[in-house]
């Protein structure tokens, strides 16, 4: 019963990526693409929790807890690069 | 170590001292202290000619490397007997001429006697090797001290471009041989000459025998400068006149007669060797002549000459390989090998008149300033001993009594005559051809020998013309010339005692067969036969022609000089450089595009006509695992990433959508189980989004691809190519296991190594050491992107060298 609930929930969640990516591809503008960079990452999170389930196993949870950072990390890296044009400022006493 | 190998290497060792004597010796001529060592080699070779005429042969071994059969082993027989007599004897002779010759104060005598001795010792080596390896060793070594005689006066264009030609020519045959020599072991399972001679009736119906022949002989004609290898020989005519006399026309062309020689007993008797090497010496004899009369420099003339007479050697050689086709008592044999008689007999002769004839030159150049038969003339009174070694040298060469050139001239004729009516080999039909080229040839011989001693010697004397006011020459550099012609006449008078005690041991290891019936006499009467009725004619017409020489030269303008093989070996060299510049500058051009398009296009050749041609592409998906329906949307949306991004306008669109792509590849990861991986693939994702950005700034306006459409076009097809021959391999790779995998060994990590981790245990545990040098990879990137960012060099500076 688990089983088959975990085996529609990634279908649908294969589709929100889906959905995602064409949301990157199709643009228009740049905010865009990485925000739906960012819905990307979140629906993987939730992919990798029901595929965790559905495998019943624990060893995935880091993986959850790095992508949560990760796709943070991306999104704010691109939008400090969207605003500023750099990712790492240079000291200004220097 | 024998003597006699000894001997090989005792001017190679000793000119190691030249230096020596050169720096602190430098009051005394330092050809004084070269002088001993031939002489003492010719002494000690003298010892043993009793010997050898008795029947006797000296053999001695020193190993070198015995796994592969190749030693220093020497054999001392009749043939090589005449040639390491003729190297130590006109050695010393040059040597003793060269001390007069060369000047103390001007030239840098101690390279000049190093590349003398180096060459000595080559030479000796090539008569007396008995392995081919060790034969072709001192070959090339004769090559190279050849080369570096001739370029003796370095700061000259011309001796640069004789010594570069020279070497092209004869390093091309020495190769030719080498490979001849390879296949003749191949045939035979030996090295050893004296061994494949023995086998040499049963080789004729291998298929590498007429392969190598042919490349053996390749060697041979180089080295003798025979047609239309011959052009490097008047080039070679720049070195320094002791270094023609001895390497030019004594001893290094002679290299490849004396090689001709030694094969005759495994080649000849063959209708092949016969005509290749009779005609190809027919021809040099001819061309030789004929080019001769035309040079007006005395050292062009003599090179052509020699060209000449080389061939007449050669051609003797060809007829007298037929002998070795009859039965070894019969008439036949004993006329044929007349011709093998004549040819070593008249490479002693024309050892000791050409090398007299060079000196002589040497002489008149020395003492004039000039070479040039235009400017000469009248030195008869000035230099009457010169003139006199002039006029029996060339007479000799001419072959004229009383001198040594008229034997061996008859005996040439003799040996055409019976070649002639041979009667195998087809020379019923085409053998008349034999004694006409011949006695054409001698004609013309006559002609140059005539130009080349009264145009120098007699007419009006033009000091004005001359460098320097003319005087005989010092009494030291007319002894070696003199020795070499008291010797011509000898030789006339006495040569039956030459034939004994020489000449015939020679013979016999030309044609080495059982109670055969050699013939051996050398008379200098025979009566009224053709053969001398031949040479009366021969001196009329010549005399005629020398008399009349301007009103038929005309016939040389009729071939220009730019029709020589000259012209042809020059259009090669700057053809073939020309031509591999142009093919080079059209692959190599320098864009990385062309060179991956290359890599790329070979790889799919490559692999897949091999995998192709060896049925390897077989795909079973009997073992595959099923595929859910979210794994194949998966799939699909890396795929449209990936196409996506092809076609991104941006470069930023491109980051994100290569983002997607690691995302994707991660969640694959977590779907097959591989937790570490998926965490780290994560990592290294953003982190090279994050490097993508850095350098974004740094990076060129993201420009639309300018090329046409026909590039495009076969881009996409080497992609694709290289696509499918991927997929297929992985698919075949998957569908065929030939053994079971070890992992199960790794599922006792806990026992084994105390992990529960699998992965991380065979990572630091199992196969440390990737691990380990991994890290390296790591820390050697790391400090690359440092010192790229860091050592910056300023404007200006060297930017090789940065502080």
């Amino acid at each position: 019963m688990l089983e088959i609930v975990g085996y529609i929930a990634l279908i649908f969640l294969s589709i929100s990526i889906c959905i995602g990516l064409f949301r990157v591809i199709k643009g228009p503008s740049m905010p865009d693409r990485v925000i739906a960079l960012d819905t990307i990452g979140i629906n993987l999170i939730s992919a990798v929790a029901v595929i965790s389930i559905t495998l019943d196993t624990g060893a995935f949870l880091e993986v959850i807890l790095l992508l949560g950072i990760l796709s943070f990390i991306t999104t704010v890296a691109f939008s400090k690069f969207l605003e500023r044009g750099v990712v790492i400022e240079r000291k200004r006493d220097r | 170590m024998s003597w006699l190998n000894f001997a090989i290497f005792l001017p190679i060792l000793y000119a190691v001292f030249i230096p020596f004597f050169y720096k602190k010796v430098s009051s005394v001529h330092t050809g004084w202290f070269v002088l001993p060592i031939p002489l003492v080699l010719f002494i000690y070779l003298t010892t043993s000619i009793a010997d050898i005429a008795n029947g006797e042969r000296f053999m001695h071994t020193v190993s070198w490397i015995p796994s592969l059969g190749i030693n220093f082993t020497t054999h001392l027989d009749g043939l090589s007997l005449i040639l390491a007599l003729l190297i130590t004897g006109v050695g010393t002779l040059v040597i003793a001429y060269s001390i007069f010759y060369l000047s103390m104060k001007r030239e840098a005598l101690h390279n000049f006697y190093i590349y003398l001795l180096l060459f000595m010792g080559a030479m000796l080596g090539v008569v007396l090797s008995d392995n081919l390896m060790v034969l072709y060793l001192f070959w090339e070594l004769t090559s190279v001290s050849s080369f570096l005689l001739i370029a003796f006066w370095y700061q000259r264009d011309k001796s640069r471009y004789g010594a570069q030609k020279s070497m092209l020519i004869t390093v091309t045959g020495g190769i030719s041989m080498l490979a001849g020599f390879i296949m003749l072991q191949s045939m035979t399972g030996s090295w050893s000459v004296r061994e494949i001679i023995g086998q040499a009736g049963t080789l004729s119906d291998s298929s590498l025998f007429i392969p190598a022949m042919l490349l053996i002989l390749l060697g041979a004609f180089t080295k003798s400068a025979q047609f239309p290898f011959h052009i490097w020989l008047p080039d070679a005519m720049e070195a320094p006149t002791p270094v023609s006399a001895y390497l030019h026309s004594a001893t290094m062309v002679k290299a490849g007669i004396y090689l001709v020689a030694r094969f005759t007993p495994v080649f000849g008797g063959e209708a092949t060797w016969f005509w290749i090497v009779s005609m190809v010496g027919l021809i040099t004899l001819f061309w030789g002549s004929y080019t001769a009369v035309r040079q007006t420099d005395l050292k062009a003339l003599l090179a052509y000459s020699t060209i000449s007479q080389l061939g007449m050697i050669m051609s003797m050689l060809g007829i007298g390989s037929a002998a070795l086709y009859f039965d070894a008592g019969s008439d036949a044999f004993k006329y044929s090998s007349l011709a093998v008689l004549a040819a070593l007999f008249h490479l002693i002769n024309h050892s000791t008149f050409k090398g007299a004839l060079f000196m002589v030159v040497g002489i008149v150049d020395h003492e004039t300033g000039t070479r040039d038969i235009r400017r000469l003339g009248g030195l008869m009174t000035i230099m009457p001993i010169t003139f006199t070694f002039a006029a029996i040298g060339s007479f000799a060469m001419a072959g004229l009594p009383p001198f040594n050139g008229f034997l061996s001239k008859e005996m040439f004729f003799s040996a055409v005559l019976t070649a002639s009516d041979l009667g195998i080999f087809h020379m019923q039909t085409v053998g008349l051809m034999f004694p006409i080229i011949a006695w054409v040839a001698s004609v013309l011989t006559f002609v140059y020998c005539m130009i080349l001693v009264f145009r120098t010697f007699t007419g009006n004397y033009n000091p004005e013309k001359l460098e320097k006011s003319a005087h005989e020459a010092p009494i030291g550099m007319l002894i070696p010339p003199g020795i070499l012609v008291s010797f011509v006449v000898v030789i006339f008078f006495f040569p039956q005692t030459m034939a004994d005690y020489i000449l015939n041991p020679g013979v016999q290891a030309v044609l080495p067969l059982e109670n055969a019936n050699y013939y051996t006499e050398i008379k200098a009467w025979h009566g009224w036969e053709p053969e001398l009725w031949m040479t009366i004619a021969v001196v009329i017409l010549g005399s005629l022609l020398f008399v009349f020489l301007r009103s038929w030269q005309g016939v040389y303008s009729l071939f220009p000089r730019e029709w020589s093989f000259n012209t042809v070996y020059n259009a090669i060299l700057v053809g073939s450089e020309k031509s591999s510049e142009k093919l080079t500058g059209k692959y190599m051009t320098g864009s990385l595009r062309h060179y991956l398009l290359y890599i790329f296009s070979f790889l799919i050749l490559a692999v897949g006509t091999v995998i192709f041609a060896t049925n390897g592409f077989v795909i079973d998906t009997s073992n595959d695992a099923p595929v859910n329906i979210y794994e194949l949307i998966l799939i699909s949306i890396i795929a449209i990433a990936a196409v996506g991004i092809i076609f991104a306008k941006s470069r930023l669109t491109a980051i994100i959508l290569n983002g997607v792509l690691g995302y994707m590849v991660a969640i694959f990861f977590v779907i097959f189980r591989a937790p570490d991986l998926a965490l780290t693939q994560l990592v290294i994702e953003t982190v090279s989004a994050a490097l993508f950005l850095l350098c974004f700034f740094f990076l060129p306006e993201w420009k639309k691809e300018n090329v046409t459409r026909k590039v495009k076009g076969l881009n996409l097809v080497i992609s694709l190519g290289v696509g499918t021959i991927v997929t297929l391999v992985m698919l075949s790779i998957q569908g065929n296991r030939l053994f079971d995998s070890i992992s199960s060994y790794f599922e006792d990590a806990y026992k084994l190594a105390g992990g529960k981790n699998i992965v991380n245990a065979i990572l630091a545990d199992f196969r440390a050491f990737d691990t380990m040098l991994e890290i390296l990879v790591l820390a050697i990137a790391g400090l690359g992107v440092y010192t790229l960012i860091k050592l910056k060099s300023s404007e200006g500076e060297d930017r090789r060298e940065s502080k």
